[in-house]
């Protein structure tokens, strides 16, 4: 038996998503960039599944950009941003403390260059208000860049209204969307957003494949440079299976997102509430403006190392922010960016859900959590100083 | 998982010696819980003979699975054998440890000795101090502020 809680981490495949891709690894096999029919035949699908893509996020298809993933998109809109800015004689960047690393790296390269980067609080909840972006903004302020939906807590942001702040202001504003596309809706007109991350096999799609969405007149600036493919600003030939793939899952997944959300909503909230009876737990982001499947709690006196593998050992897949699953020696950055201090950031779990998760699942999720949090508290020295009043707790 | 090996998940997943001993002749902590590891090793000693040892950690899968290896191999053994016990040596009777888990030896080493150099102190019992690290433990975290 698995039980496979980690869908942030990534998704299984959907069969329509294969199946989708299959014949575009057997007989559609042609390079679109050939002239031959073999590859315009390629050429056509790539053609219908821009339009396809695009569609599903309220842009026009030359607006899409395909990637190998979340990371590329994120690099290359920030860096075109920048390098835009840059010959305006605007070097200032607006971001969140608890973006992803693929943001807040390309974002500390800009910073080694010479840009200033002014990195928003979160709040203990875990979102950003527009109000703060206002307020940041300034006169050589290029880029505001604010995640859609943290990849940890799940936390949503105000995005529309931001890139409302943006738009009056006449600043970029480009949103990592990976955690949120295909489980919110995304409408790029309507949320104001200039450029946009998204990344397939967060919605049972393949790995490997992306999308970056830059509005309409916006030159994006190359990170991989050689062949004319995608408008010449993206080189290498072009991945038309993963593409077919992606444009098959998101699709399905736009189509079912009200009642997935739905779905999912009720089963998180169940997970949550199941977990709170533990003891000094507490769940970290806001309960309501989250992503439909995240959980993410932590628990004092234990390790989140530790409590991953036991699950294991009861089949459940998880995932924590505990410095020893980061492979550095502090833990995650989102936990300390919402107020948690280094003893209670090591032992978070975060529980990602997808349409496939069970009521049953849920149920014996919790029993199994509060089993293993129980034996790895019994063999805490931590923990015997709390419960024996030597140490006062932190999670009340 | 591919982690770790046969021998660290053994005794990750059946920890030996783990718990208390009351009124114990030398306890020694340490780690820190900002470091995300502390380990407490507590000894009961009868004619210089480690006759039980004990151990409680908060950690990672290694972490707990050093202290057990760590308290394995000086039980029974005399206090001078103990003495002798080096990271190294919990490390390869665990078949091996990933690098950037070799602290997690070294800390269990670290925490046998501190709770052998209190034994000493304890029994007003002469002792070589340069045989005890200086730092107070947890050397991989020392000077580290996140």
């Amino acid at each position: 038996m698995q039980i496979y809680l980690d869908n942030a981490a990534t998704t299984k495949m959907s069969a329509a998503a294969i199946e989708a891709m299959l014949p575009y690894m057997d007989t559609v096999y042609g390079n679109p960039s050939s002239l031959h029919s073999a590859g315009q035949v390629a050429a056509e699908a790539l053609t219908d599944a821009r339009q396809r893509i695009a569609a599903c996020i309220g842009a026009s298809p030359k607006e899409i950009t395909f990637t190998s993933g979340g990371s590329e998109s994120d690099n290359q809109a920030i860096l075109s941003a920048a390098r835009l800015g840059e010959r305006r004689g605007k070097k200032h960047i607006i971001s969140t403390a608890f973006e992803h690393h693929a943001v807040l790296h390309t974002l500390a390269k800009l910073e080694k260059e010479g840009f200033e980067i002014t990195l928003l609080d979160v709040h203990e909840n875990g979102i950003v208000l527009s109000q703060q972006v206002a307020e940041a903004i300034r006169d050589d302020t290029c880029l505001v860049t604010v995640m859609y939906a943290n990849n940890e807590i799940g936390t949503i942001q105000p995005i529309k209204e931001i890139g409302a702040v943006c738009r009056e202001k006449g600043i970029l504003f480009h949103t990592d969307a990976v955690q949120a596309a295909g489980h919110l809706h995304i409408d790029v007109q309507e949320q104001n957003i200039d450029l946009l991350s998204l990344s397939a096999h967060k919605f049972h799609g393949p790995k490997g494949i992306g999308v970056l969405y830059a509005r309409k007149g916006i030159p994006l600036t190359n990170v991989i440079e050689g062949g004319a493919q995608e408008r010449g600003k993206r080189a290498g030939t072009e991945n038309i299976p993963a593409i077919m793939g992606m444009a098959a899952a998101l699709e399905e997944a736009c189509t079912h997102i009200d009642a997935n959300a739905k779905k999912l909503t009720v089963l998180r909230d169940k997970l949550i509430e199941g977990l709170s009876q533990i003891s000094h737990s507490v769940l970290n982001g806001d309960a309501k403006q989250r992503l439909p499947g995240n959980v993410n709690f932590c628990f004092e006196g234990i390790e989140g190392e530790s409590l991953l593998l036991l699950l294991d050992d009861k089949g459940i897949c998880a995932s924590s922010g505990s410095a020893c699953t980061s492979g550095s020696l502090d833990p995650s950055h989102v936990l300390l960016a919402i107020g948690r201090v280094h003893d209670i950031a090591h032992g978070s779990l975060r529980l990602s859900l997808s349409e496939e998760t069970t009521n049953e699942e849920i149920e014996y999720t919790i029993k199994a959590v509060a089993e293993v949090v129980e034996y790895l508290r019994s063999m805490s020295p931590i923990w015997r100083d709390l419960i024996s009043g030597k140490k006062e707790f932190v999670i009340k | 998982m591919a982690l770790y090996s046969e021998k660290v998940m053994d005794h990750f997943r059946n920890p030996r010696n783990v718990g208390v001993i009351e009124n114990a002749d030398g306890v020694g902590e340490v780690g820190n819980a900002k470091c995300g590891d502390i380990m407490k090793i507590y000894l009961k000693i009868e004619n210089d003979v480690i006759a039980d040892v004990k151990f409680e950690t908060f950690g990672c899968g290694s972490a707990i699975a050093s202290s057990s290896m760590a308290t394995e191999l000086i039980k029974g053994k005399p206090v001078s054998e103990a003495l002798k016990l080096t990271n190294k040596a919990v490390a390869e009777a665990l078949d091996g440890l990933p690098a950037h888990k070799l602290h997690c030896s070294v800390l269990a080493e670290e925490a046998i000795k501190k709770a052998l150099q209190d034994y000493y102190e304890k029994a007003g019992l002469e002792y070589d101090h340069t045989q005890f690290p200086n730092c107070e433990s947890c050397g991989h975290c020392c000077g580290h502020e996140g």
